[in-house]
């Protein structure tokens, strides 16, 4: 008992006193944190993520005037106690000057409330695109260089009711923030141009038996006009699969993780349903940009067979972060003094071209960019990718309308907004 | 020398935070206090009962969503509180929890225990996730900060660190003292002799619910200090994950004595932090896999159970070196 004890207290003091002096060397290394989720239902886009803030420090040669850059990351499962225990990790323990991550929403959200106890650290969002993150109480030191969930969706409610004459839909959807805020953002301009909502099915994050769910959809177009599906990851495979299986063949519209490169390359069942789907997001595979294709052939010669065929959303969203605080170190030299004041100062203020277009941040430093409206189609060597019918630039966080009106709007929940029919 | 153990352990909670940085503080030592408090209640059960319920997290949960239900009300779900009452309402509720779970589980033995333990708890998650009047849905309780009391901000890291030793303590203290209590001796009685028990006129059901509103009171006090370590709840919090981490962590550290509790959670929240940083980020979990597996191969009564039996053999080679003979008091042992 007592040896036990005592080995474990020395353990704790030793390895404790290891992680202090280790600070102490690295005076003039600077030091990158990247948290992503590599467990759970989101882990493929959590790796991809991570090799997007690889990706970027790669690019710069692994150093900024003279300062070398060290990357340490860091698993969360998608759970916000999770991801504030491993941002825990990286702040405190590792010591990290600069943390890009989180991925999944409500995860960003509780990313963001810790930044305000860590003002010696800079916060650069992940792929993480709830509303509330920025919106609600901002942190001085949090900076989102992706657009939000609500953004990428806004333009597609506007075009399935015009474009498409559609009037009556339902939604299924996983039953957190991230999903709440695409819906949010669809039904903001679908239900302005018209349309309405039957009904919305949410479901568990993780779920893997949509059955309860399928059983209540209908098989086909009829007095319902299309269904809006909001899943990530395997919940987005299972989900399609699934409703393939049962022969499912209503039209549908996807939030932007459905028509993810991640859910693109699935095979089975699920691919049946995928060519087709309209989606709406920052990225768009076959895009005429080219900082876009830039960014490809980077992502592509760097990690060959090792990536996905083209880098997803993830990829580009952690990539677009890390360059931003990149750029930003660069313009101070690498002067993270007095609490990063100099850096933050010129990341409040960089202005840069993304892979998908030109990104600046407003005073809540969330992110301004294009958004694509998309069409998943089959290419010729059979994989499927997103197809643009659209580009629609500068979306800003308040969707076009002013702050006051946007803030009408309310937050978003499994309620708001509604438009019953 | 029976004082020396206590005092070492005394000795090094009161130096400790002095000697880490925060993150082994607050993440890993108030981690280990609050969580380890979960599996003593698991450890008392299971030790002194021989009742094995995967349910305690569940009951820690509760203890914590009713703390932030009280403390912490968000988007016009809960009614805030005085502390200390939202305090007492809080372990009162994971005490009946504790209690109507002993209710349900105490005909069943065994694997039997665990299935109907598991289920309560995977229904309870269920509930969390897609309930919204009570438990908030996905999104559940934010900002359940501890209470400043006479201007000490219990939330700073070295005030909750020494709140969760203290309460760590008292409930180990706790279990030390109830299990030499009568009804802690008829409980021991009834693992081992179910029949004698009942023959000798206990009310052997009784016995094992009381066992477990016990257990569910310790457990809603680890509750508390979980909640307050992240100053937030969700249904991740009661899923299937962390109601499989703490019986891993009695594993780990032995579950045949209350001790265990704590150096399972230590070592639990050690490798579960750690792992990540010896091995490709993808390959992580296998790792975190293979050390548990390591120990439970070479060590199937945890690491308290290693110690012990390496002190055992220590003591058996002094012995002999002695030729020394067994004195009457180690008879039985």
């Amino acid at each position: 008992m007592t040896i036990q004890r005592m080995t474990l207290g020395a353990t704790a003091a030793i390895v404790a006193l290891m992680g202090s002096t280790a600070l102490a060397q690295d005076a003039e290394t600077i030091t990158i944190g990247g948290l992503a989720t590599l467990e759970g239902p989101f882990a493929g886009p959590g790796e991809d993520g991570l090799r997007g803030v690889e990706l970027a420090i790669h690019e710069f040669g692994g150093e900024i005037a003279g300062h070398p850059i060290e990357f340490i990351s860091a698993s969360s499962d998608g759970n916000p106690d999770v991801a504030l225990e491993s941002a825990r990790r990286l702040v405190e323990q590792d010591g990290v000057d600069i943390l890009v991550g989180p991925l999944s929403g409500s995860e960003g959200i509780r990313i963001a409330q810790y930044a305000k106890e860590q003002p010696g650290t800079t916060f650069l969002n992940g792929g993480s695109a709830a509303i509330e993150t920025t919106l609600v109480d901002p942190a001085e030191n949090f900076f989102r260089f992706n657009t939000e969930g609500a953004q990428w969706t806004a333009p597609l409610g506007k075009y399935v009711a015009e474009e498409r004459g559609w009037d009556n839909i339902i939604i299924v959807s996983e039953d957190y923030s991230f999903p709440y805020a695409q819906i949010f953002g669809f039904m903001a301009t679908y239900c302005e141009a018209g349309g309405t909502v039957e009904e919305k099915y949410f479901t568990p994050v993780g779920n893997n038996d949509y059955s309860s769910v399928i059983a209540q959809l209908p098989i086909e177009a009829g007095e319902v006009d299309g269904m809006y599906v909001v899943l990530g990851g395997s919940d987005a495979v299972n989900f399609l699969s699934q409703y393939a299986q049962m022969g499912g063949q209503l039209p549908i519209v996807g939030g932007t993780n459905v028509t993810d490169q991640t859910v693109l390359t699935t095979q089975g069942p699920a691919r049946e349903l995928l060519p087709g789907i309209l989606s709406s997001g920052p990225v768009s595979d076959n895009a005429d940009l080219e900082a876009w294709q830039e960014f490809v052939t980077l992502y592509q010669d760097y990690y060959g067979d090792e990536g996905l065929p083209s880098p997803s959303l993830f990829a580009s969203n952690y990539y677009t972060n890390t360059k931003a605080a990149l750029l930003a170190l660069q313009e101070v030299e690498g002067d993270l003094s007095g609490d990063h004041e100099a850096f933050n100062e010129a990341l409040s203020n960089l202005e840069f071209t993304s892979p998908t277009g030109t990104v600046s941040l407003n005073e809540n430093r969330q992110a301004t960019a294009a958004i694509y409206i998309n069409e998943v189609v089959q290419q010729d060597d059979g994989s499927l990718a997103l197809e643009p019918l659209e580009r629609i630039e500068d979306v800003d966080q308040y969707l076009g309308l002013e702050r006051e009106a946007y803030m009408d709007l309310g937050l978003p929940s499994r309620e708001n907004p509604s438009c019953p029919s | 020398m029976r004082l020396i153990i206590p005092l070492a352990v005394v000795a090094l909670v009161l130096v400790y935070p002095f000697v880490v940085n925060s993150f082994w503080l607050v993440q890993i030592g108030g981690r280990t206090l609050g969580f380890g408090t979960i599996v003593l209640s698991l450890v008392f059960l299971t030790a002194y009962t021989g009742m094995l319920s995967l349910a305690q997290m569940t009951v820690a949960g509760i203890g914590g969503y009713a703390t932030a239900y009280f403390t912490a009300p968000t988007g016009g779900v809960g009614v805030l509180l005085p502390w200390p009452l939202a305090l007492v309402l809080a372990l009162g509720l994971a005490t009946l929890a504790g209690l109507l779970i002993g209710l349900v589980a105490v005909r069943t033995r065994g694997i039997y225990t665990l299935m109907i333990t598991l289920a309560v708890a995977m229904a309870f998650y269920y509930l969390t996730l897609q309930n919204y009047d009570i438990f908030n849905g996905f999104t559940g309780f934010n900002n359940a900060d501890p209470p400043v009391v006479l201007g000490l901000d219990l939330g700073a890291p070295l005030p909750f660190f020494y709140l969760s030793a203290i309460l760590a303590a008292l409930c180990y203290a706790g279990v030390r003292h109830v299990v030499r209590t009568p009804f802690g001796l008829a409980l021991q009685a009834l693992r081992d002799e179910p029949d004698r028990v009942r023959a000798l006129g206990y009310n052997v059901p009784l016995l094992r619910v009381l066992a477990f509103g016990l257990a569910g009171f310790i457990a809603g006090i680890g509750g508390i200090l979980n909640l307050w370590l992240n100053a937030s709840i969700s249904p991740g919090s009661v899923a299937l994950n962390p109601v499989i981490d703490v019986l891993m962590a009695g594993v780990l550290g032995g579950i045949g004595h209350p001790a265990g509790a704590y150096v399972g959670a230590f070592v639990f929240t050690v490798v579960d932090n750690f792992a990540i940083d010896f091995i490709a980020r993808e390959r992580f979990n296998t790792l975190i896999g293979l050390i548990f597996l390591a120990i439970v191969l070479f060590s199937p009564d945890g690491l308290t159970g290693l110690v012990r039996r390496v002190s055992t053999r220590w003591a058996r080679a002094g012995r002999r070196d002695k030729g020394a003979t067994r004195k009457t008091k180690d008879i039985g042992k």
